[in-house]
């Protein structure tokens, strides 16, 4: 079997999301609970470990083609996306009044996670038709809403996300495609995208191209840009495709990883015929563009959660079978005896639990955030998010780099071997890093947005909340390892981030570094708050329960020091980076 | 025509089974449980034959723990349109669980009952031919192919050496084998369906049915850990190996 849900921990800390965010309290959650939860985890993993898993290896392997303007999708491609979509998993966090089936985001965060381990070129469609749909509910007319939603909450029709040019990447004020208005209020769009995801693919009827464009008189820079809704072919008033909408695909890029999900260079327009419709307000494209960055974010953070499991179920296994050097007494053993090796499997199993386990909790804190009626409850969770978002995307895929790494190195020779298939997760966790804003600009936006401008508030209520934690378990190892580092971290924020004389190179130099901190101690944090739930339901379940509480040990012993270490780093923030010249 | 369908809630089959440390049974303690596999393929037959509008109702029922309640959701969200919980604690023997299943088949008046040809727990192969008896009704085991016809069913079963085909007349009992479909997955939509739809608890006493144990469970031992093999010098050497040390000639 190449991948299994981890079922059981999946399901407890789910159930440990639910409980310390008070999901039950919220009157809309009431037909939405644990026991659902459950069941949908279980067929969710049926679907992801027999249909999308085998599929994997044959996407990497045999890749997209290109030819003619059109994009070909791997064997098998097709076929599950029809399965996928008519057992109703698009919509699965999506409004029911256009389809979808409203679950909350804490039952939809373990499902996203086992579609993204078992397949991660498969399903880049299913963040982009969520992301794609919640801005189309948030700034979209009524009638484009009732034109479009129904048919891409379903999954008859996809969303690619158009926003990237060869000369604007990370820097979108730089995009120059053009949005002409026409008489009849719609616009004539042209310009060329780059690094379209399922930009153009042969499973579904219909592609709307979510685009970021610039109307003539639109002011320069960042703040000029409109967002527009371009299909492939054309929608009419009742919501029917029709026309070739002067759409073309240029070709599709030869990648490190994600063979099977074909990123494309669009064309619109070629033949000024290609219509664009307004989304939102003129100029305010950013903005909107902005919901489907956060929604893409977190899930960019779980793929490194789901990379991480990934690579430790095939490490795991390769370690229990391979014999090789010999154990206490002499005898060979299979290499997990080995205490090197156990220190590398732990490395993976105790960061993947931790971002786990901090993932399930932006799921949790996003359904605060969108149903509760406490609006200091709903401010308290925006303002978490918001802070989480840049560590949990940048923190989990730096990590699912290194864990991907790791598990090779577990593999020895063999995986540096493509056969063994672990190289596919290092290929395909490269991309993770760059893609939804690089790391460097995840930790740009921690520290200017989310902590400077915020002039320290949402940093300050977590350290509180960590610390209250800490003194509510003073006996706890994993607290007291935990307590040295957030004194530190809590050092640096006041000194160093907070000084409204601070050099913003200076602190842009260390902000990754920051950012890397921040991700270690909330991890451990995480980990010493399950240590804790471990302790109270031992008796349960010794085996599950016990490991819980190695895990939280191994952490705070191996991994939180180097969040000490990058914070010792941010201290001396005068120093390393600016004297030398390239 | 109604159609039962039996269900059993048993050790997942992805996971590895552990005995308990005093030899007493199974060690199921936090264990992933699911339903049976061939009560699987049991549900998906009957829910095709809904499909086809040769059914009319499919009731899924299950005898066992309060938890078997999860696995008749599941057999909800496939298709099945109501379900019934025989609570009992325990192992419960073939012969007791035919009896509850020949009651419910009497009470709903079901034209066919389609059980699992055998259970990956116990491996017994024994409930679908008990059933048979006791209502005195025929029987098609190990079927790999299911056709109803009017007040008929022929049943392709698989014997050794070949298929053999019956014809039975309704109602009838249907054991299933591996080869007769693959079971779907359920969507979405229906797994939150199947929330509401009704399920009746009812019980041994509320059926009528006295309990009377007639197996005792003595033991339970991990098979023996493989030896290492030996290379062989010669055929001679294996023929007497194979005559002396493993004697199977």
């Amino acid at each position: 079997m190449s991948y299994q849900a981890p079922y059981k921990d999946m399901q407890w800390l789910v159930e440990q999301a639910y409980q310390s965010q008070h999901l039950a309290e919220l009157n809309s959650l009431q037909d939405f609970d644990l026991d659902l939860a459950n069941a949908i985890i279980d067929e969710a993993n049926k679907f992801a470990s027999n249909v999308l898993a085998p599929l994997n290896t044959v996407g990497d392997t045999q890749g997209c083609q290109f030819e003619n303007g059109q994009v070909t999708t791997p064997n098998g491609w097709k076929e599950a996306y029809a399965q996928f979509r008519d057992s109703g998993w698009i919509g699965l966090a999506l409004p029911e009044a256009f389809g979808g089936q409203g679950l909350p985001k804490y039952i939809a965060q373990p499902v996203n996670e086992m579609w993204l381990s078992s397949n991660l070129a498969f399903v880049m469609f299913a963040a982009l038709a969520q992301g794609g749909s919640e801005i189309l509910l948030k700034f979209a007319s009524d009638d484009i809403k009732a034109r479009y939603l129904t048919q891409i909450v379903t999954g008859e029709w996809t969303v690619a996300m158009s926003l990237t040019e060869p000369n604007a990447g990370s820097d979108l004020g730089a995009l120059t495609t053009k949005a002409v208005p026409q008489a009849d209020g719609t616009y004539q769009i042209k310009g060329q995208k780059i690094y379209i995801t399922y930009g153009e693919h042969d499973m579904a009827d219909n592609i709307v191209h979510l685009v970021l464009a610039r109307t003539p008189d639109a002011p320069a820079g960042s703040r000029g840009i409109s967002l527009f809704a371009v299909p492939k072919y054309r929608v009419n008033d009742e919501g029917v495709c029709g026309e070739f909408n002067d759409v073309h695909c240029t070709g599709i890029e030869h990648k490190t990883g994600l063979h099977g999900s074909p990123t494309c260079s669009i064309s619109y327009g070629d033949n000024d015929a290609c219509v664009g419709e307004l989304i939102g307000e003129l100029n305010q494209g950013l903005m909107a563009m902005f919901v489907l960055m956060n929604e893409a974010r977190l899930s960019c953070g779980l793929q490194g959660v789901a990379l991480g499991e990934l690579a430790y179920q095939k490490a795991l296994q390769y370690a229990q079978e391979r014999v090789q050097g010999a154990g206490v007494g002499g005898k060979r053993v299979a290499i997990v005896e080995h205490p090197d090796v156990q220190r590398m499997l732990l490395n993976i199993r105790s960061e993947t639990f931790g971002l786990r386990a901090l993932g399930y909790q932006i799921a949790a804190l996003l359904d605060v955030s969108e149903l509760s009626q406490d609006s200091e409850r709903v401010r308290m969770a925006e303002s978490r998010i918001a802070l989480l978002t840049p560590i949990f995307k940048g923190f989990a895929t730096e990590q699912a780099n290194v864990m991907a790494g790791t598990a090779i190195q577990i593999f020895g020779g063999m995986g540096f071997v493509e056969e063994t298939g672990i190289a596919q997760v290092m290929r395909d966790a490269r991309i993770t890093t760059i893609y939804e804003g690089t790391t460097g600009v995840q930790a740009k936006d921690l520290v200017h947005r989310k902590i400077r401008m915020d002039q320290g508030v949402a940093i300050s209520q977590l350290l509180t909340d960590m610390r209250d934690d800490i003194c509510a378990a003073s006996q706890s190892k994993p607290y007291q390892r935990l307590a040295v580092a957030v004194d530190q971290l809590a050092d640096v924020v006041d000194r160093i981030l907070l000084n409204p004389n601070a050099d913003t190179a200076k602190l842009d130099a260390v902000s990754v570094p920051f950012l890397n901190a921040m991700g270690g101690i909330c991890c451990a944090w995480q980990l010493a708050r399950l240590e804790q739930q471990a302790h109270l339901n031992h008796a349960q379940d010794n085996d599950f329960f016990g490991n819980v509480i190695a895990l939280a040990d191994f952490y705070s012993v191996y991994q939180l020091p180097l969040a000490q270490a990058a914070l010792t780093t941010v201290s001396q923030e005068q120093n390393g980076v600016g004297a030398y010249l390239f | 025509m109604k159609i039962l369908v039996g269900v059993k809630r048993v050790i997942d089959y992805n996971v590895k089974v552990r005995v308990k440390s005093d030899n007493t049974d199974v060690d199921l303690s936090n264990t992933k449980m699911a339903i049976n596999p061939f009560c699987e393929i049991a549900v998906e037959e009957a829910i095709r034959l809904k499909e086809a509008g040769i059914a009319t109702e499919v009731i899924a029922v299950s005898v066992g723990s309060s938890a078997s309640q999860e696995q008749l959701r599941t057999a909800m969200a496939l298709g099945a349109d109501r379900a019934i919980l025989v609570e009992a604690e325990g192992t419960v023997e073939p012969l007791n669980v035919a009896k509850a299943f020949a009651k419910i088949m009497a009470q709903e008046e079901a034209g066919l009952v389609i059980l699992g040809k055998q259970s990956i727990d116990s491996d017994n192969n024994q409930v679908g031919q008990m059933l048979a008896a006791l209502t005195k009704r025929p029987q098609g085991t190990f079927a790999s192919n299911v056709t109803v016809d009017g007040d008929s069913v022929s049943v392709t079963r698989e014997i050794d050496g070949g298929l053999r085909t019956v014809k039975l007349a309704l109602p009838a009992i249907v054991t299933t084998d591996l080869r007769l479909n693959e079971p779907r997955f359920a969507k979405l939509p229906d797994i939150m369906k199947a929330k509401r739809k009704p399920q009746d608890n009812t019980s041994f006493a509320d059926l009528g049915i006295e309990v009377k144990q007639h197996i005792q469970l003595d033991k339970v031992e991990a098979p023996a850990a493989r030896q290492g093999g030996v290379k062989v010098g010669s055929v001679d050497e294996l023929i007497q190996k194979l005559k002396d040390e493993a004697k199977v000639i």
